[in-house]
C-alpha cells in the first residue's frame, strides 16, 4: 500500500539549518549533513533542504552542503532555494540532489519546469508555492494568493490556478508551503492544501504549521496531502519521524513502518 | 567489483553511483564506449523520465553490447525505466523497441480516482527464491515514482499494489530490474543492490 511521506525540511542559510516564524527571526538549527543523516535515520521518508537565502555568493556553500549532505543519504533528497535557470538545476543534481524545488524563477518564467523536466524527468520537478489566503477576498481559499522571493512579493498568481499550470508544465509534484501557518505550530491549512489537491492529478506536499501529531493525520484526511513536511517539530528534539510514524499508524495513516 | 552503469542521458545517475560505492563497487560509466559493455563484470542500466530517451541505447549501439553481454551471463540490473526497457516496449513511446527480454509490454495504470504518477515508499510482496530480493521480508517498504509499470508474470520477482497489482520487480537468470529505486529505498535497497553485486551464476 502506497504510505504517506513524512517529509524533513532543513531551511539552510549559509550552509546552516535554520528555522523562523513566518519567513523571519531565524535560529540556528545544526549542520545541514548531520541533520539529514538523523533524520534519514530516525525514519524520514524524504529529506528536503532549501536554501532560504541563496544569493549568487552563496552558491557554492550551497552545493557544497548538498555534496556533504547527499553523500550519506539513501532515501530521495531534494534541494530548493535560487533555482533560477536549467544550469542551476545540474549543478544541483550533479552534486546528489534527487529533485530540485523551483518556486520564484518557475513563476517569472514557467518554461523553466519544461526545461529542467526534459532533462531529468518530470520526477524530478518539484514547484514549490508559497501560499497566503487572502483575506479579502470573496473565498479566501480559492483565491489564496502566491508570493515569491522566500515570501517577501505578491506574484499576482491565484495559488490553486497556479498549482494547475505547474502540473500542465510537467511539475511532477507540488510543495505548498501556508505562510499564514508556517513557523505557528497551530497546524497546516488544510482547505487550502485540499483546494490545491484536488485541482491537480500529481502529489501534494503540505507545508507550514507542523505542530502535533494530530495536524497530520488532519492534513492526511480532510487536507488530501499525499505527504507532509515538518522542520521544527523535529529539530529540537520534540519528535523524530518515527515517533510520529508510530503514532500516525495508531491512528489509522498508512505510513512506512518500521523505518 | 566494477560495475559498468550505462548513460543514455536521461536524468542523473549521481545517486545510482553514490550508492553502489558506498557498497564498496568500482563504478565506470559509459554512454557509447561498447568496450566498457563487453569487459563489464556487472551493468546497471538506471532511468527516470521518458520510455522514448532509450532510443539512444540503439543508436549507439549499447542495446546490442547488451544483448551480447547478457547472453554470456554477465548480471544486469534495470532501474525503473531501466527495468522497463528489458520489455518488448512500453506504450509510453509505442514505436520504440525495449531489448525484448521479457516479452510482454508496459503500460500505464489503469485509470481511477487516484494520482498518477505513483509517488512514494510502497510495500512488496516477495515472490519466494528471488535471489535479487533474498532477505526481504514480506512488506518492506520501497521508493517508487513512475507512471508505467510491466504486468506480473511468471518473472516477476516482486509485486506491488497501486490501482492494480504490478511488477515491482523482474528476475530471469541474470537478468534483473526494479520498479522502484533501491538507491533511493534506505537499507532495504542497500540490500537489494548488495545481492546485485554479489551475485553469481549457478554451478548446476
Amino acid at each position: 500500500m502506497l504510505t504517506k511521506r513524512i517529509i524533513a525540511c532543513l531551511d539552510v542559510h549559509a550552509g546552516r539549518v535554520v528555522k523562523g516564524v513566518q519567513f523571519v527571526d531565524l535560529v540556528d538549527a545544526g549542520d545541514p549533513a548531520t541533520q539529514a543523516a538523523r533524520h534519514a535515520r530516525e525514519g524520514a521518508d524524504e529529506i528536503v533542504l532549501l536554501d532560504i537565502t541563496a544569493t549568487h555568493e552563496a552558491r557554492q556553500t550551497l552545493l557544497d552542503t548538498v555534496r556533504r549532505t547527499a553523500r550519506e543519504l539513501f532515501v530521495p533528497f531534494c534541494v530548493g532555494g535560487g533555482i533560477r535557470a536549467l544550469s542551476d538545476a545540474e549543478a544541483v543534481f550533479e552534486a546528489g540532489a534527487d529533485k530540485v524545488s523551483v518556486n520564484s524563477a518557475a513563476l517569472k518564467d514557467p518554461t523553466l519546469i519544461e526545461a529542467i523536466g526534459r532533462s531529468f524527468g518530470a520526477q524530478a520537478v518539484v514547484v514549490a508555492i508559497d501560499a497566503k489566503r487572502d483575506p479579502s477576498a470573496a473565498d479566501p481559499v480559492h483565491d489564496a494568493q502566491v508570493y515569491l522571493q522566500g515570501g517577501r512579493k505578491l506574484a499576482g498568481r491565484r495559488v490553486v490556478e497556479w498549482a494547475r499550470e505547474a502540473e500542465q508544465r510537467g511539475a511532477g509534484e507540488i510543495l505548498l508551503t501556508s505562510m499564514d501557518s508556517d513557523g505557528t505550530r497551530a497546524g497546516f491549512d488544510c482547505e487550502l492544501t485540499a483546494a490545491v489537491s484536488e485541482a491537480v492529478g500529481i502529489p501534494v506536499i503540505a507545508s507550514g504549521g507542523a505542530g502535533t501529531v494530530d495536524h497530520f493525520t488532519d492534513v492526511f484526511g480532510r487536507g488530501k496531502a499525499d505527504a507532509a513536511l515538518a522542520a521544527s517539530i523535529f529539530h529540537f528534539g520534540i519528535s523524530s519521524a518515527r515517533s510520529l510514524k508510530q503514532e500516525l499508524a495508531q491512528a489509522g495513516v498508512s505510513v512506512r513502518l518500521p523505518c | 567489483m566494477r560495475v559498468t552503469v550505462i548513460d543514455y542521458k536521461a536524468g542523473n545517475l549521481t545517486s545510482v553511483l553514490k550508492a553502489l560505492r558506498h557498497l564498496g563497487a568500482e563504478t565506470v560509466v559509459t554512454d557509447g564506449d561498447l568496450s566498457l559493455i563487453e569487459s563489464a563484470e556487472r551493468i546497471v542500466l538506471p532511468g527516470v523520465g521518458h520510455f522514448a530517451a532509450t532510443e539512444r541505447l540503439d543508436s549507439t549501439g549499447i542495446t546490442g553490447a547488451i544483448r551480447a553481454a547478457i547472453a554470456h551471463g554477465v548480471p544486469f540490473l534495470g532501474i525503473c525505466v531501466g527495468m522497463q526497457w528489458l520489455y518488448a516496449g512500453s506504450s509510453e513511446a509505442p514505436g520504440q523497441p525495449g531489448l525484448g527480454h521479457f516479452s510482454e509490454l508496459c503500460t500505464h495504470f489503469a485509470e481511477s480516482t487516484e494520482k498518477v504518477p505513483h509517488v512514494g515508499w510502497n510495500s512488496l510482496e516477495v515472490k519466494s527464491g528471488s535471489r535479487l530480493l533474498a532477505g526481504v521480508a514480506p512488506g518492506e517498504f520501497v521508493y517508487f515514482t513512475h507512471s508505467f509499470k510491466g504486468p506480473v508474470t511468471a518473472d516477476t520477482a516482486a509485486t506491488s499494489f497501486y490501482i492494480e497489482p504490478f511488477a515491482a520487480a523482474v528476475e530471469r537468470g541474470n537478468v534483473m530490474g526494479t520498479q522502484f529505486h533501491p538507491e533511493k529505498s534506505g537499507e532495504t535497497g542497500l540490500k537489494i543492490l548488495r545481492n546485485f553485486l554479489a551475485w553469481k551464476a549457478r554451478e548446476d
